[in-house]
């Protein structure tokens, strides 16, 4: 399951996490991410143990979104020791996420 | 073997489904996009039967009435089309399927404006998808590139978010529909910029200005923060033309009124296919008759030339 990220749980899931953690930013008006979501949930399931997965709603997390810049939705943001890696702005498929993530992992 | 593969999601391929499910064609729809690109629109107002209806919802009830036939839809990419003896092979990311007929309803992707800056700044300001990022864009200073239903419609949603809307349009007039761009020409935050081009986005990190092809009110430029490009489309024909279908001057797929193609057993509709010696019109409306309209078709193809005569209603 991708994890819920918050404005608040944010720094300590992700920027302090030991694994990569893959950020799905996305909010329920963008389609395209609603279409992005069953490929993210999935990937959280075939690469468990290995990344985590989480899902920021821009809406109700705006802090953290305007933070790393987030100006068009659906964008992936891989982060590796607390640091941004990798970033996909819209929906390349699953696969594209999953090249994202093979080239970090 | 199936009888009838769709590909593609949105409303042509969708309203194929309905009226293959009608005409008791065991079919398959194969899409990227469940509702495609009429998920991105804003409010539908010319839809009949729909006062007002948001792009989104009346895609949802378009795909719940696909399934509610027993119709799958499979969310995936059709990376390759093959004739094969008796019909056709689609292969997609995981799987391989046959079928007799093939109806092409892959739409069309955005436009591009092809000028600097626009692709350093995608999703740094710049998007193609309005409804989706102009939320992001609260009290800002945008810019909508376009003339069309979409970028009329697309000014007035980012009315709501933005502090100011520039409409830039390279007509003396919007191509839109007159209801439109009256509710356009109401709202005070939206400044047409007719008759002018959009020829670069500029900005450090981010988009801060536009340069503008002629002056306006004794400007070059013209400071933004978002940049929302709606100028069309262009046909998705690159898996058509892998299976040596007919395309026009413009990349659409060549269609009789009956929506054949060059080939027998392969129909288009939608955004996709024109209508040879018809208006290349692009709306929901004629999507969805493209769609019923390769459907009939594809039942003649099976039945060798019989019309379909459906069952409407309830079936037992």
């Amino acid at each position: 399951m991708a994890l819920d990220l918050t404005d608040q749980n944010f720094e300590k899931e992700v920027l302090q996490a030991d694994l990569p953690v893959l950020v799905d930013f996305w909010a329920p008006w963008c389609q395209p991410c609603l279409m992005a979501s069953p490929a993210i949930e999935e990937l959280a399931e075939e690469y468990d143990g290995k990344i985590k997965a989480g899902k920021l709603n821009v809406d109700e997390s705006p802090r953290i979104a305007q933070n790393f810049g987030i100006m068009s939705i659906p964008t992936v943001i891989i982060f590796k020791g607390g640091k941004e890696v990798k970033k996909q702005i819209g929906f390349p498929g699953k696969e594209g996420y999953k090249k994202l993530i093979e080239e970090v992992i | 073997m199936n009888d009838l593969i769709i590909v593609g999601a949105g409303i042509a391929g969708m309203t194929a489904s309905v009226y293959a499910s009608r005409y008791k064609i065991n079919h398959l729809v194969i899409g990227e996009i469940p509702g495609g690109q009429g998920t991105l629109a804003g409010r539908v107002e010319n839809y009949p039967g729909y006062l007002s209806i948001p792009g989104p919802e009346l895609m949802q009830k378009l795909i719940e009435q696909v399934k509610q036939s027993g119709v799958k839809i499979k969310q995936d990419k059709v990376g390759g089309l093959a004739k094969i003896k008796g019909g056709f092979e689609v292969k997609t990311t995981k799987e391989k399927f046959q079928t007799k007929t093939l109806i092409l309803a892959m739409g069309a992707v955005y436009r591009h404006l092809n000028i600097p800056g626009e692709e350093k700044f995608l999703g740094k300001g710049v998007s193609y998808c309005t409804t989706c990022d102009i939320p992001l864009f609260r009290d800002k200073v945008v810019a909508i590139a376009g003339g069309g239903d979409s970028a009329v419609t697309g000014a007035l949603h980012a009315a709501s978010f933005a502090q100011k809307v520039y409409i830039i349009h390279r007509r003396d007039e919007f191509r839109a529909e007159p209801g439109w761009v009256e509710k356009v020409r109401k709202v005070k935050k939206i400044e047409e910029v007719l008759s002018n081009q959009v020829e670069e986005i500029k900005g450090k990190e981010k988009v801060e200005e536009i340069i503008l092809a002629n002056s306006y009110q004794g400007n070059q430029s013209l400071k933004v923060d978002g940049v929302f490009i709606e100028i069309g489309q262009v046909p998705s024909f690159t898996l058509a033309a892998g299976l040596k279908v007919e395309l026009d001057g413009g990349n659409y797929v060549k269609v009789k009124p009956t929506m054949e193609t060059n080939i027998a057993g392969v129909f288009a509709a939608g955004d996709l296919a024109a209508i040879q010696g018809g208006i290349l019109f692009r709306q929901f409306i004629t999507a969805a008759s493209d769609g019923a309209r390769a459907a009939a078709s594809v039942y003649q193809y099976l039945h060798k030339g019989a019309i379909p005569a459906p069952a409407w209603g309830q079936q037992s």
